[in-house]
Formats: C-alpha cells, structure tokens, sequence
C-alpha cells in the first residue's frame, strides 16, 4: 500500500516536471550533452591556458559555448518581454545590434578610424550606444503601442534600414580599436580565466531578477498579452506597458552591441548578427513560451539561447559539411519545437502515466 | 475607430519620413516619398552623399556641351567596403573634368535596377553601365538599349544574356584570385599544411572561386584539411569555428579565410588561445579582398598574405568607352582585371595606401 502511493506520488511527479515550462530546454540541453559524451568525451575537457597578453583564460567547448551564447542569452531576455507583451517578435534586433556597434566604435574613434588611443571613456561610448539603442526601441515601441502596428511590420522597418544607418554613422569605414582594456571586455580581464561576456551576461540575468521581484513589471506584462481590453479596465496602461518592453530590448540589444564590439574591436556591419533576431525569437519559443504572448518564463527562454548554442557548437564540432550545417540544425530545431508544443508535453505526460499504471498494478498483486 | 486608423497610419508615416530626413538628406520633402521606393539616384555633380537624391532631370539639361552621358547602375555602396570603393572610384572617373555627364543609381534590387535601366534609356543615354544584382531578367531592357542605340557596359557581375547585348563585361575571376594565393602557399614550402578553411556563404562567385583553388590543390598535394566550414563572410563566426578547431586539440598552421573580416575573427581566436601567427610564425594567415586595415595587418607582420578582389574597374570602363568613340572595336568581349596578391614580407606602405579599400 505505501509503495503504491510512493509510485503514484512519483508518477505525478514525472508528470508535473514534464509539464513544466523549463523542462524542454533543460531536456534538450541534457541530450545534446549526453550525445556528445558518447560521440567523444573530450568534448567536456576543459583547459586553463594564458592568451597572447599572458594572462591566463579557460578554454574548452563548454566554455564557449557559456562564453558564445552570452549574447543571444541576454537578447533573449528582451525578446521574451516583447513577445509576451505585445504578442508579436522585434526583427529588427541585428540591425539594432550594427547600429549598437557602430556607435560605439564612432565615439571611442571619433574621426580616425584606426586611433592609437580612445578618443572617449568605454563608460560613455557605452551609455552613448544604450541611449541609442533605447531610442530605436522606442521607435519601435511608439509604432506597436501607440499606432498600433503589427510588431513584425514595425519593426521590419529598422530591419530594412538599420544596416544602412550603421554604414552611415561611421561613413561606410570599419574603425578598428585596439586598446587593451576595452578588449578585455570581449575576452578576459587580468587575473580572471572567465571571459568578461559570461559576467555580463550573468550580471543582466540578475538585474532582470531583482526587476521581476521587485517590481510588478511581470505581472503587468502577463495581463496586457492574455488580455489588454481587461488589463486597461483593470487600471494598466497597455500602450506603456508594451513600449516600456521595446525600450528594455533596445537595452539588451545595447549591451550586445558592445560584447560584439570588444570580441575583435570591430564589427562590420554589414555581417554583424545576421539572422540573430531567429536565434533569439527560436530561444523564446523553445524556452516553451508561447509566441502570442501571455506568460512567459525568462530562465526558459535564456536556457532556449544556450541550447541553440551548444548545437552552433556541436555542429562545429562534429564537422558538418557547410553546405549541410543548416540543415542539421532544421532538423534539431524542429524536433526541439515539436516537443516543446503543449499538445505534445502532454500526450508525453499521458504516456507516462500509462507505463507507469501497469507496473503498479503488478506491484499490488 | 476606422478615423483612429488613418490617424495612426498618417502619424506613422510621417515618423517613417522623419527617420529617413535624419540620415542626412538635404533633398526637399517631395521627392522624400519615394525613397523608399524608387532607387537612389544622384547625378555626378552632387553625388558626394550617398543619400543625397537628385532629380534625372538635371542630367536633361546639361545635354548639349559635349559630354559623354553615361548612365551607372551599382548596388548599393552600403553593401560592402568593396561596393564603397567601387562606387567612389566611379565616381572619381566619370566627372565633368573627364568629358562625362553621369547619372548614378544604386540598388540591391534586380527590378529596381530594370527600372532604372529603362529609365536611362530613355533619357538618351550613350552609355549604360551595370552591375546587376542578380543575373536573370535582363534580356529584354537589353534589348530595348540595342535598339535605342544605349552601348551597354557590365562590370563587376556577369548576367544570363546573350553577349551580342552588351559590348563588353570587366570581370574579376575569382578563381584566378583562389589560385594566385595557393601558388603562394605552395611557394612557403611549409614542412606540414594543415590547415582550417573558412569558407563565404556557399554557392557565392567568390566562395566558389576560393575554394574551389584549394581544393584542388589539397587533393592534388596530399594537404591536410583540418576543418572545411562556412562562416557566412562573418568574423565572430569564424572566431567561433576556430576557437571549436582550438577545442579539439586539433592541430593547424594555416588558416585560409576567404575574405578579411573572417581571417580578423580568426586570429582572434588565435590570439586568446596563444598560439603565434604571421611572418615567421606559428600559424599562417591568408585573408582576401584586401581591406585597409588588413593591409596594414600585414604591414605589421600579423598576417602573410591577401589577395586582392579589385574594385577599380573605372579605369577599364573608361578605356573600352575611349576606344568605341574612337570607332575602335575590342578584341575581347571578357576582360578579366589584373587582380594582386600581397606578401607580408614585401608589401610596402606605398601599396597600403594604394590597394586599401
């Protein structure tokens, strides 16, 4: 009899974790780990070495792929926040990000686009770029909340014309910055084997953290995307909410600009995160969020972005001939979301349920 | 409700315009609505602002004075530091000093670009001179330049037509380029060659050109190809591959990267793992298109070699345009353009500011 309730307790247990949002990303995550155990353990090897400067870094695939991934981790974050609320994804975030990037490098360089020494502090160059960051989110945000257009169509202005901004700011030259500190950004810092990205990253993830515990943004964000009308007579301002979300994006896709800036002190922006906007809405959906907004679980959708990286890397790893590499990763992509649909979490839920329901039935004779 | 719409609409096109005035444009609000639609064009006195549009028009009025009229159509000088200084060096050739009366249009758009065409012709142009975005499509606007007696010009980029249409084509062989730098390679008698291939986006003139030289030359020599994989022209991309290859313990001491941007990403990844590169080095490093700054990265003995995808084919342009005034025909209808390749240990700050683009 008290085995019986323990089984029963652990089915309902199996169930409950299969129901959860979190669970298919860190399934994923899970499998792709185990797939590469078997294919060959030294994947998981990890080395510490010293760069060109001397000072002293780990390497190793899970260190690039926790290093890598940084960046669609924290787009991630914003993009989240903008699906749930608005019901509708930003496109225009790699266009954002070459702009980012630009200004950046326009106002460490100022004229000179190979400079012996920065011609501003990191800090402004940085705050320069969130300002403009946040400014093309709030265009973004003002078309969606306030004009009331669809968020793929909005934003698929910047899209068009962000790359064509960015050559702009910088009249159509690739500065190159070579100082050392500014670099340690994009690689390591003195004394610390940890590339620089994984702390921001980490860094974003608890200002995050503290924001949703803090304050009602969540709440907030979760009532306008199931339902504005009720939202409104409930006493929010949807339009504010939803332009406050962009503005957060325009935030994170700030800070990407920089990590990829200081990775090789130049982008160009032509190149500079093409496609990324799919990495980071595919982290979103997942992360198991639904893509017409509503709840939303962040840590899902950040774990999302580090499971597209393990299988960038995986399939670097295993090298995949380029002209098959996207297809490989098609076929990982629709697996992944086809198990991540509710439907299928469920008649997996149910299945379980079934295969355990005979075990117990032999257990009690 | 439907009065909340066209105010919604009205307010978001009117933010749409004022995006488009902030990127410097000085052109009146008229013409503002179709930038975003019809191609930019600029006529060459005020073409030193890619954005700057001016009317065709223009081009209408200083017909009689003698000027060769040339109509140009490029893709778009934001495409690439390549297109920057293919358009400038046009730019720079066909001006009023040199006898020219040039109208200029960009677009990334094959129809765009037909339109543009059509429009050329006719405005009367002598000479049509294109660099298509795409290669199908032309035949007819062709055709209607033949018959208009518009002389058409390709450089850059080839198209599916046939070659009765057109007087000439200057071209790059990408192959030849693939080549020059194998030969190169071969030439450093290295004791090993294994090397990490970084490829463009697949199916791309370059890409294949570039690969295909090393291919062959590895199959025929017995080189070891460590890692075969496309970075997309991207140089985090190819930081990544490396830094996987890096991961592996694999061992490497060339890296071929089939443009610039992707051989920076590379040696990046070299750079945090410490391993050497450049002249007399570890590991060797062969980019291509030679950017400026990778000059001068080979100039400074990080790099070894890079291979040049010449963007200046004014000059070319202007010598076939010369020789048909002249009533001069070409003994070839395919001109390919000398095309260099730089060693890092004999390049000199002269070919810096030279071949930089």
């Amino acid at each position: 009899m008290a085995s019986d309730v323990k089984t029963a307790q652990k089915t309902s247990i199996l169930t409950a974790i299969i129901r959860k949002q979190i669970f298919i990303p860190i399934a994923a995550l899970i499998i792709l780990a185990i797939f590469n155990f078997i294919v060959d353990p030294s994947f998981f090897k990890i080395t510490l070495g010293h760069n060109n400067d001397g000072n002293p870094i780990l390497s190793g695939n899970l260190i690039s792929i926790i290093d890598y991934g940084s960046e669609l981790a924290i787009l991630a974050i914003g993009m989240t926040l903008v699906t749930a609320s608005s019901r509708g994804q930003d496109i225009s975030v790699g266009a954002a990000i070459a702009i980012s990037g630009s200004v950046i490098l326009r106002v460490l360089c100022g004229t000179n686009s190979r400079p012996e020494s920065l011609q501003a502090p990191i800090i402004v160059a940085f705050l320069v770029s969130c300002l403009v960051a946040m400014a093309f989110g709030a265009f973004n945000g003002a078309l969606v909340s306030i004009f009331k257009i669809q968020p793929m169509v909005a934003t698929l202005i910047l899209f068009t014309a962000g790359r064509s901004i960015a050559a702009w700011i910088n009249n159509n030259e690739l500065p190159v910055v070579s100082d050392k500190t500014f670099l340690n950004f994009g690689t390591v810092f003195p004394g610390i084997p940890v590339q620089t990205p994984v702390f921001i990253a980490v860094l974003c993830f608890i200002v995050i953290w503290l924001v949703m515990k803090f304050t009602n943004l969540r709440l907030y964000v979760q009532s306008v995307g199931i339902n504005e009308k009720t939202s409104r007579l409930n006493g929010l301002n949807p339009a504010l909410i939803k332009f406050v979300t962009y503005v957060i994006l325009g935030l994170c896709v700030a800070v990407v600009g920089f990590i990829k800036v200081a990775r090789i002190g130049t982008i160009n922006y032509s190149v500079i995160a093409k496609d990324i906007e799919m990495d980071a809405i595919l982290a979103v959906a997942l992360g198991g969020n639904s893509l017409g907004g509503g709840k939303f679980n962040i840590s899902a959708s950040v774990l999302g972005a580090y499971v597209i990286q393990f299988l960038t890397t995986t399939l670097y790893k295993l090298q995949v001939q380029s002209d098959a590499l996207p297809a490989y990763k098609a076929v990982v992509v629709i697996v992944l979301v086809i198990l991540s649909a509710p439907i299928v979490r469920e008649k997996i839920a149910a299945f379980f349920k079934k295969l355990r329901a005979p075990a117990k039935a032999g257990s009690s004779t | 409700m439907k009065m909340k719409k066209i105010l919604a609409m009205a307010a978001s096109m009117i933010l749409c315009g004022t995006m488009f005035a902030g990127c410097g444009s000085t052109s009146s609000s008229t013409d503002k609505t179709d930038t975003t639609q019809a191609p930019k064009t600029t006529s060459a006195d005020t073409a030193n602002d890619d954005d700057n549009k001016a009317d065709d028009n223009s081009a209408d009025d200083n017909k009689s004075d003698g000027l060769i009229k040339v109509g140009i159509i490029n893709n778009d000088p934001n495409e690439s530091g390549y297109r920057t200084a293919n358009v400038n060096d046009l730019k720079a050739t066909f001006t009023k000093e040199n006898g020219f009366d040039a109208s200029f249009t960009y677009s990334l758009k094959n129809e765009e670009q037909i339109n543009a065409a059509q429009k050329f012709i006719q405005d009367e142009v002598d000479y049509l001179l294109l660099s298509a975005a795409d290669t199908a499509g032309w035949d007819s606007v062709l055709k209607d330049a033949q018959a208009a007696g518009v002389r058409v010009i390709l450089f850059d980029r080839t198209i599916d037509a046939d070659e009765s249409l057109y007087e000439a084509s200057i071209v790059s062989d990408m192959a030849k380029e693939g080549e020059q730098a194998v030969d190169w390679l071969k030439s450093q008698d290295l004791k090993a060659y294994d090397i990490i291939h970084l490829q463009g986006v697949m199916g791309s003139a370059a890409q294949k050109g570039r690969s295909g030289a090393l291919d062959d030359t590895a199959k025929e020599l017995g080189w070891n190809i460590v890692a075969q994989q496309t970075a997309e022209w991207n140089a985090e991309k190819a930081q990544q591959i490396v830094q996987s290859v890096i991961d592996a313990g694999k061992s490497f001491n060339v890296i071929y990267a089939e443009n610039d941007d992707m051989a920076m990403g590379a040696v990046a990844a070299l750079d945090k793992a410490n391993i050497s590169h450049g002249v007399d080095k570890d590991v060797v490093v062969i980019g291509f298109d030679c950017n400026k700054w990778a000059l001068k990265e080979l100039k400074d003995g990080n790099w070894n070699y890079d291979g040049q995808c010449n963007p200046f084919q004014a000059s070319y342009i202007k010598d076939i345009i010369d020789k048909l005034e002249n009533g001069e025909t070409l003994s070839q209808k395919t001109i390919i353009m000398d095309e260099k390749g730089f060693d890092a240990k004999t390049i000199t700050d002269a070919d810096v500011e030279q071949y930089g683009i």
